[in-house]
């Protein structure tokens, strides 16, 4: 396969699972405002300022926007086309990739992409986020749904598709990290005594909508019942072995899907994005959410990412734009074999 | 800063490939409702009786017709078609009609319109009558192209080689020296068959007496073929039982004669070549029909930044490592095939690509240097060519055509000009041209000037009146008169093959002369039937 058409299928589905989340995220923190009573300023922006802070683009936030209030950050995370990765540029990303490789999608798949897009651009979007941002932001997740869901319904399962799921559950654990990262001023370690911190009310607000964000509140509640805890939560969203936003299933399935391409097999490697990311997937099997706390969540939030970066990176060069060396390398052998 | 973006991964540091020669597009113009805009619009009340015959009230007038004889009936070949088609209701008809436009925009054969990037995309429109050619007038045509791209490709040897026709003072060296599109880098070089030209697009009209003429030879990338495939595709859906009685020849085997063609080029000692596709991007107005052909084909569709020349040899860059190439079915232009041979500024094409290709590993279509043919000072010596190299009479006449660098001849365009089409040499798309009676008096004065200025590069031709066909017209609800041409593609590989059939474009504009889809033009299916009526 051509690589600039496996990195376009590979960015395509990452931008559609980068705009659900986000879609996640403005929809619960709308909400959960609902919930507090007098807010100053203050308590406002220290609010919204960890949500720009998770998305990464702090710094292009206030260029943009003197104060975090929620009309400002909603509109940089929603709308702005000078945030590359607010939803209407990411959906825009892509379906300039769609666009690419039009050919080896299916048409159900670019119809449905290019007609959220369009949604997006339209007055009757516009006009919608006015009077429910609600159902706009459902209307994202929905279509992004969808077209995962077509995807695996209507896409052959081959080479482009694995790269599709590469490029889906590496943002998927990247995000689900970042959410968590929203409240890691609130993730203590158990005292000295073994004694766990006090959870108070509105702190466990702010967690249950980590919850949300991540659609893993029903899922949450069946195993941990209705208290929400910070470590429960952390340990939910890390860990879990079958809950398929948690980082530890998303960087399983990352490991299948790294493999399905090359064709190693499991517990081997062929390449560097392999290496990295079977070595990534036993920290999810043989960690405690206690050690990560004592160590210090925000850090080890930080860590994460940095690995799934590193693996992004890799694919990159494995797959996508291999370095000069090695594709001099790969023609010599090709020759000497003739 | 987020880490996790797409990085730009092209080769130079330029942060977005610029598209020079192929219009610029705005970031800011995004169209919302683009496709609210295509859905064809609910009916409107028809006060058409149920069963009215379609088209048993028009006549053609004035012009040529190609399917009414004016008062006394319908051309021959036309009656079996109108026996089949009068069967077929108006509320049939609209609703065929709304089927095959959604139809389309739901496949996506679209065409791009430049200036407008975000869901830049229209559909070409179409129209469900179709052009009717008999047996006995298609193989007069087939006979005359193929003698024409005959006569070209000995032409364009010649020129890069002994330029014998010079010698012999049939062509006067000045007009091929300076040709914008002769390749001076090319001449003494061979390339595979001394084929030049395998695919050329040769545009025909028909003139008030019915005559066929060749308007121009398009011997660089040629474009429209996919609407030929796709036109039929939707009359086959729409109309089966006409297909059946009417007795219409094939031209779904296009890609595959086109696959033999480029499997034919590739260098020799290749026994299984690597064919791909070169396009310039999706922005490229003829996008789709690049991704349509590869697929038709089962070849893959590559940008300039896919492939990469090592040691004189073309390596695509796959997943699993460089694939080496031999045969490239470009669609970009000769100027933006290599920076470092070429314009320096693009960054569409491959450097170091016209190495690999004088080296001979590896062949392109349409070869590099035939841009020259296509100068419509040439078109001009076309019928000497046929009776140089091949000593016969050409079987398909050009429009009479007045070259500004002969003096008689200038002296009569610039007495003229408000009675001619004026041309520049190396323009397309109905671009750099004047069409006399329509003009002003401003624009008239202009191309004098031009005309005095640069007469190399203009020439003159009587204005045709293109040849009419029925057309269905959706603002006055009826079938209307409008004027058409015709694009056959021919083949050259082996030997030369032409799919019975072509693009057979209207100006659906009433009494509009220009067919282009970027000015208001559609298109017809074009059947070539087996018998003469």
């Amino acid at each position: 396969m051509l690589s600039r058409v496996a990195n376009s299928l590979y960015w395509m589905s990452r931008y559609v699972e980068r705009s659900e989340n986000i879609a996640r995220i403005v929809d619960v923190n709308l909400q959960l405002l609902l919930d507090f009573r007098n807010l100053d300023h203050q308590a406002l922006a220290g609010h919204w300022v960890p949500i720009v802070q998770s998305t990464g683009d702090e710094q292009a936030f206030f260029a943009l926007h003197p104060k975090a209030t929620g009309q400002a950050v909603t509109q940089f995370l929603v709308f702005q086309t000078e945030n590359p990765n607010s939803i209407v540029s990411s959906m825009g990303s892509a379906r300039e990739n769609a666009r690419m490789v039009r050919d080896q999608i299916t048409s159900e798949l670019w119809e449905e992409l290019n007609r959220l897009f369009l949604f997006l651009k339209s007055k009757a979007g516009r006009d919608l986020w006015k009077v429910s941002p609600s159902e706009f932001l459902q209307e994202v997740k929905a279509c992004s749904l969808h077209l995962q869901g077509l995807a695996d319904a209507t896409v052959v399962h081959n080479e482009g598709w694995q790269f599709m799921q590469v490029g889906k559950f590496l943002e998927r654990a990247d995000k689900t990290t970042r959410m968590l990262d929203v409240r890691h001023k609130s993730a203590q370690p158990a005292q000295l005594d073994g004694e766990i911190p006090i959870v108070s009310q509105s702190d466990a607000l702010e967690w249950s909508a980590v919850l949300r964000s991540c659609s893993a509140w029903d899922a949450y509640k069946s195993l941990h019942g209705a208290e929400v805890s910070p470590r429960l939560v952390a340990e939910f969203l890390l860990f879990s072995e079958d809950f398929p936003r948690s980082v530890h299933f998303s960087v399983r399935a990352l490991d299948t899907a790294l493999r399905a391409i090359s064709g190693a097999s499991p517990g081997r490697f062929t390449n560097v994005a392999e290496k990295l990311c079977g070595r990534l997937l036993p920290e999810f099997q043989f960690s405690t959410i206690e050690e990560i706390f004592e160590t210090g969540f925000h850090k080890y939030l930080d860590l994460v990412q940095q690995k799934l970066n590193a693996i992004g990176e890799a694919v990159f060069t494995a797959y996508i734009f291999q370095r000069f060396d090695a594709f001099d390398q790969a023609i010599q052998q090709q020759q000497q074999q003739q | 800063m987020n880490k996790t973006r797409q990085p730009g991964w092209e080769r130079t540091s330029r942060e977005s490939f610029a598209l020079p020669a192929f219009g610029v597009f705005s970031r800011e113009k995004a169209r919302a409702n683009v496709l609210a805009r295509f859905v064809p619009k609910p009916g409107r009340p028809r006060s058409i009786e149920g069963r009215r015959m379609l088209l048993q009230n028009y006549i053609g007038d004035r012009f040529f017709d190609e399917m009414s004889l004016g008062q006394s009936g319908v051309r021959q070949h036309y009656q079996r078609f109108i026996a089949s088609f009068g069967n077929c209701t108006p509320p049939d008809f609209e609703q065929k009609r709304r089927a095959v436009d959604l139809a389309f925009l739901r496949q996506g054969i679209t065409f791009n319109v430049y200036g407008d990037s975000q869901g830049a995309e229209r559909i070409f429109p179409f129209d469900l009558v179709p052009r009717i050619i008999p047996a006995g007038e298609w193989e007069q045509l087939e006979r005359g192209l193929i003698q024409r791209i005959t006569a070209l490709n000995l032409f364009l040897h010649d020129i890069y080689h002994e330029q014998k026709i010079v010698k012999d003072g049939v062509i006067p060296a000045f007009y091929i020296l300076s040709a914008k599109h002769f390749r001076r880098e090319f001449v003494n070089f061979s390339v595979p068959g001394n084929i030049y030209i395998h695919v050329c697009g040769t545009d025909l009209i028909r003139g008030e007496d019915g005559r066929y003429l060749v308007l121009e030879d398009n011997g660089r990338t040629p474009s429209g073929v996919s609407y030929v495939l796709e036109n039929r595709r939707a009359m086959k859906r729409s109309f089966p039982e006409i297909f059946e009685s009417v007795g219409v020849r094939p031209v779904d085997h296009y890609p595959a004669e086109l696959l033999k063609v480029l499997r034919h080029i590739a260098p020799p000692g290749v026994a299984d070549p690597t064919v791909v596709l070169l396009t310039p991007g999706a922005f490229n107005s003829a996008y789709f029909e690049h991704t349509y052909l590869a697929r038709q084909m089962g070849i893959e569709i590559v940008e300039g930044r896919d492939l990469v020349v090592r040691d004189a040899r073309v390596y695509m860059r796959t997943t699993k490592g460089p694939q080496q190439v031999h045969v490239i079915y470009r669609r970009i232009d000769d100027d933006f095939l290599d920076p470092t041979v070429f314009r320096s500024d693009s960054a569409l094409g491959v450097p170091g690509l016209l190495h690999a290709y004088r080296s001979g590993n590896v062949s392109l279509a349409n070869s590099v240097g035939t841009g020259v043919a296509d100068d419509k000072a040439m078109y001009y010596f076309v019928p000497r060519m046929i009776k140089y190299y091949l000593g016969e009479e050409p079987l398909l006449d050009n429009v009479p055509t007045y070259l500004a660098s002969e003096p008689k001849d200038k002296k009569y365009m610039l007495e003229n000009t408000e009675k001619l089409v004026i041309k520049a040499a190396n323009e397309s798309g109905g671009y750099g041209m004047l069409m006399g009676p329509m003009a002003s008096q401003a624009e008239i004065e202009e191309f004098r000037k031009r005309i005095e200025a640069d007469s190399r590069n203009y020439i003159g031709q009587p204005m045709i009146s293109l040849s009419r066909h029925p057309t269905f017209i959706n603002e006055t609800d009826s079938f209307e008169g409008r004027h058409i041409d015709l694009r056959p593609f021919v083949l050259f590989g082996e030997k030369p093959v032409i799919v019975p059939g072509g693009l057979t474009r209207v100006a659906l504009t009433r009494d509009s002369l220009v067919v282009n889809s970027s000015q208001g033009g559609g298109s017809k299916d074009t059947w070539v039937l087996y018998g003469d009526d």
